[in-house]
């Protein structure tokens, strides 16, 4: 059981699309996690950059720590101890959403913000496999 | 300059989802097991998200070009391929394994669970055999 946040989960969400809407402002990008990801890895063509990608990813990374320093209460976090599940899981990300050209925040919020029918398709079938994959993994065979 | 502002964003972007919930796996998971445990936080995440991108994204796509950059970069296609479709799906049962997807992923990883450390560098890798295997042309899209 997680707790039902709908106040901080609709803030939280706020800040989301207020970074979305400051990338697209100042840098003209998406700000599509996965996309993001992919420029810090070869190949490196030209108008990709790197640095600012990883500049982006090093923002993520510290957030947590900004915000246990800033609230003095520990961030909740339950991960499977299934190292195999969680590097298959992993991999699966990874390529889907190199290959389907987004994740949940290129595809689910920075393109259903925009319209694309592409990203309203994209995220209706990566919810849907989703709920699927849990459906199986927790009643069908965790039980 | 580029590389600070892409720092801030994305730190921005990663209090986000730690204050709504969404860096923990648990959390992502409840919201898709409607049949169990439903936890439906990550749609509040989503409608904040969306909310403000939608709104922003009006404001900010009327200027010819972003303030620091020469020209938006947005996604080109319109066809909804086998790819996207393949590849949204693939992504979708990688989330429902893990309850991990890529900004969360990171946000996730200082805090050092097992599982986050062995999803991250399976996931890049995974990002790196799609790229990589699929077409230099679209792969350079990103959503």
């Amino acid at each position: 059981m997680t707790e039902f946040t709908p106040l901080a989960s609709l803030i939280g969400g706020g800040l989301i699309g207020l970074a979305a809407v400051l990338l697209m402002a100042l840098d003209g990008r998406i700000a599509g996690v996965s996309g993001i990801a992919g420029r810090i890895l070869p190949p490196f063509t030209s108008g990709r950059s790197p640095l600012s990608a990883l500049a982006f990813i090093a923002g993520l990374f510290v957030a947590p720590f900004a915000v246990i320093y800033a609230s003095g209460q520990p961030v909740a976090q339950t991960v499977s101890p299934n190292l195999a599940l969680m590097a298959g899981a992993g991999l699966l990300v990874g390529f889907g959403a190199a290959m389907g050209n987004g994740c949940t925040s290129g595809h689910g919020v920075c393109g259903i913000s925009r319209l694309s029918p592409r990203s309203i398709v994209a995220t209706l079938t990566f919810m849907a496999t989703a709920i699927l994959t849990v459906f199986v993994a927790r009643h069908l065979i965790g039980g | 300059m580029l590389v600070l502002i892409n720092f801030v964003i994305g730190l921005l972007f990663s209090v986000g989802l730690v204050i709504s919930g969404m860096s923990n796996p648990a959390k992502v998971l409840n919201f898709l097991d409607i049949a169990g445990t439903w936890d439906p936080s990550l749609a509040f995440v989503m409608a904040g998200a969306i909310a403000v991108a939608f709104t922003g994204y009006r404001l900010v796509l009327r200027r010819k070009r972003p303030l620091l950059a020469p020209a938006f970069q947005l996604p080109a296609g319109t066809d909804i391929d086998r790819r996207l479709l393949a590849g949204a799906a693939i992504f979708g049962i990688g989330w429902g394994l893990g309850g991990l997807c890529p900004g969360p992923s990171f946000t996730a990883l200082g805090l050092s669970a097992p599982g986050v450390l062995a999803f991250v560098p399976a996931m890049l890798a995974g990002i790196w055999a799609a790229r990589s295997i699929t077409m230099p042309q679209r792969a350079l899209k990103e959503a």
